[in-house]
């Protein structure tokens, strides 16, 4: 709903012309020195536990139990020559087909040893362990581009690139139209079930800028998330990335990402 | 959280989307129903204002009935395009953002621009058209009883703007007045609806939509939904105005005296609906022949989709029952009435299932290219959101241009000759 403040200052702005409207949204950036944050990912190090979801989900109140999330675990299996099991009975595949899911976004983990929905063979697959050629997991969350197409798309600019970098919604002034949504090549962004705007991972803004870390890499155990700082000289993250073998996902977008993962494989999607 | 669970949350497009094999979890169809309709409305806009304007700047005098009638269906049919993209946002009462604070990098921020412009064109082209009309209707309600007329004789005189003039000079500055708003139309109709092709083509994470040809295709397919409308209301407002003037007949009238659709009429436009209905496939074809044989990375998913999911409804209803069987029905020689109006509602149908292809179709494979989602629209609402995404909300929207046409008619007459006297240009 809008409150009458909020409709003097749309008047106001209707008023003051369309530029001006945009640079008040904008506005709410505060001044001083900008940190310039990096997020590393070794998939060497991931186990699928789920433990980053699950804190997530809790610290960004996404409702735990609707198929929505912000961070997510890929689970990948690509399989060798040979039998595999569909619903029971056995299928013969070519080696290096590939299986993949993320149930519930990986909230509870990899339990059990079956990817369900693979409609087009069957709904249940199994691949034995001893047909598992390699198999990884790759956590996924906004790469906050440095050239987001999310932002560039919003046409009424309620989604936003901080100047330290993050790409965030503002959610008293998002319209709802799901372009941003669409815009991302990543599926980063989804509507949030109760505020009824766009939504998406924003690194624990609300943490970061207070020199904490993001939810989900206090919540791995394993130190597959980590979170540092690319201006600080010596900072361990920053170093990773500048001196070791790093990708982004999906580079041929131009999006520019901030997210950099180890041991990423030519099968992650 | 709790307190936030507690609400009935539902996530937004969990209710129509059924996944398959690797999506992410976020992925759903985000845009349904009503943005199909969105690209379908504003092509149906431009049609019926480019089918206008080639009378009017043209001189294509075989045009001159439809002329009048479309551009007053254009108009209609332009205040209702715009309700479509309002009733798909989650937050319809900030739709007005738009155009407080639009942000130029998002095609969609200059809608309210482009909008704007055409509105006020079509409208006062219209008025030039209308003009001598409503000074001949306060000329004759001037002194007439009854509140009805009194409140008539006041509309007129509102919109004739205090332009009395009726001298010869007068009528010939009108002429030229459409003339050049017609010419100014033609290119502003084309961007209008080019601006939605733009859309969905500069989107470059789908990668059905990212093609350059996205905006022409549109643009043609457009024409071709606006005239096969057109003709359309055209023939069934004719069919109407003769049966009901045959049941209305004196014993003494000649039954013959009673003009329905002319059939040159309807077969010139036909011609015209043709040739656009050629440079649009053409254009679709095109693409589709250009993905396949430069098949970049996205081309297996996108084969998937096109030659096995989607096969029905592309080749079937879209190609088959949309393009090609109209296309014969019309080019067929003597043409009826009848077999027209099958044809054109095919046209539509086509032209629609076209829209499908593309906003439903870019959105039936995931991201990941190693999946599918699928889209079944939700037939009764039970709650605002699936009657809003649902089979109510396209009624809603496909009812809306005609009841505004009808209001339309009701201060402007929509087709010359029947029982009002109008001026006719
Ligand atoms: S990953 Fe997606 S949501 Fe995040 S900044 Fe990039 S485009 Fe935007
Ligand atoms: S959904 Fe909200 S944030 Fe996304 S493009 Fe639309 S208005 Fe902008």
């Amino acid at each position: 709903m809008i409150s009458r403040r909020d409709f003097i200052r749309l008047s106001l702005l209707a008023g003051a012309g369309a530029g001006l409207g945009v640079g008040t949204v904008r506005a709410q950036e505060t001044a001083g020195p900008r940190s310039r944050w990096v997020f590393l990912v070794d998939t060497m190090k991931c186990v699928g536990c789920g433990l980053c979801v699950k804190a997530c989900k809790l610290e960004n109140e996404v409702p735990y139990d609707l198929p929505v999330t912000r961070t997510w675990v890929e689970r990948y299996v690509i399989t060798g020559e040979g039998q595999i099991s569909v619903d029971g009975k056995g299928r013969s595949v070519e080696a290096g087909t590939v299986f993949a899911d993320t149930p519930m976004g990986a909230r509870d983990g990899y339990k059990q040893n079956v990817f369900h929905n693979y409609t087009e063979l069957g709904s249940n697959v199994v691949v034995p362990p001893d047909m598992i050629a390699k198999s990884f997991f790759v956590p996924k969350l906004c790469n906050q581009c440095d050239k987001p197409p999310c932002v560039q798309v919003c046409p009424v600019g309620a989604t936003f690139k901080t100047a330290d970098g993050v790409v965030l919604v503002d959610r008293t002034w998002c319209i709802g139209c799901g372009y941003c949504i669409m815009a991302c090549p990543y599926g980063v962004r989804f509507f949030h079930p109760v505020y009824r705007v766009a939504e998406k991972c924003t690194w624990c803004y609300h943490r970061i800028v207070k020199g904490m870390k993001p939810a989900c890499v206090m919540a791995c155990p394993f130190e597959a998330r980590r979170f540092g700082e690319a201006n600080k000289p010596d900072d361990p993250v920053a170093q990773v990335v500048e001196t070791d073998r790093v990708a982004v996902l999906k580079p041929e977008f131009g999006t520019r990402p901030l997210v950099y993962y180890l041991g990423l494989d030519e099968n992650v999607r | 959280m709790t307190g936030l669970e507690a609400h009935a949350a539902e996530v937004h497009g969990a209710a129509w989307t059924i996944k398959e094999m690797f999506v992410y979890p976020n992925e759903y169809i985000y845009w349904s129903i009503q943005i199909v309709l969105y690209p379908f409305m504003t092509g149906l806009v431009a049609g019926a204002f480019v089918l206008s304007s080639l009378y009017h700047v043209f001189g294509r005098t075989e045009l001159k009935d439809m002329a009048r009638f479309s551009l007053l269906f254009s108009f209609a049919l332009l205040v209702a395009a715009p309700m479509p993209l309002l009733f798909h946002l989650l937050q319809p009462q900030r739709g007005v953002f738009v155009f407080f604070t639009p942000h130029f990098t998002s095609a969609i921020a200059a809608f309210g621009i482009v909008f704007f412009t055409y509105s006020a064109i079509v409208a006062s082209e219209i008025w030039f058209v209308s003009r001598t009309f409503f000074v001949h209707e306060i000329e004759r309600l001037r002194n007439a009883e009854g509140i009805c007329n009194r409140v008539r004789y006041c509309c007129y005189r509102g919109m004739s703007l205090g332009a009395y003039d009726m001298g010869p000079g007068a009528d010939q500055a009108d002429h030229k007045a459409i003339k050049i708003l017609s010419g100014i139309g033609i290119p502003v109709a084309c961007f209008l609806h080019g601006y939605a092709g733009f859309i969905f083509g500069s989107v470059k994470a789908n990668a059905l939509w990212m093609t350059p040809l996205m905006p022409v295709i549109f643009i043609m397919s457009a024409i071709v939904s606006g005239i096969a409308l057109c003709m359309l209301t055209y023939i069934i407002i004719m069919e109407y105005r003769k049966l009901r003037a045959l049941r209305n007949r004196k014993p003494w009238m000649p039954a013959k005296d009673i003009a329905g659709v002319e059939i040159e009429t309807v077969k010139i436009t036909a011609r015209y609906l043709v040739g656009f209905m050629v440079a649009a496939i053409s254009l679709e074809l095109l693409d589709l022949v250009f993905r396949g044989y430069t098949a970049v990375k996205s081309w297996d998913i996108l084969r998937a989709v096109i030659y096995e999911r989607d096969f029905i409804d592309i080749f079937i209803l879209q190609y088959g029952i949309g393009n090609l069987l109209p296309f014969i029905m019309l080019l067929w020689p003597r043409l009826t009435v009848r077999r027209a109006v099958v044809a054109l509602v095919l046209v539509l149908m086509g032209v629609f299932m076209m829209r499908w292809n593309v906003v439903i179709g870019g959105q039936s494979f995931s991201l990941t290219f190693a999946g599918f989602m699928h889209y079944h629209m939700p037939f009764m609402p039970h709650n605002l959101e699936t009657y809003r995404e649902g089979f109510f909300g396209l009624l809603t929207i496909l009812v809306l241009p005609f009841v505004l046409l009808w209001l339309v008619n009701k201060l402007v007459p929509v087709l010359s000759g029947g029982e009002e006297e109008t001026s006719g240009h």
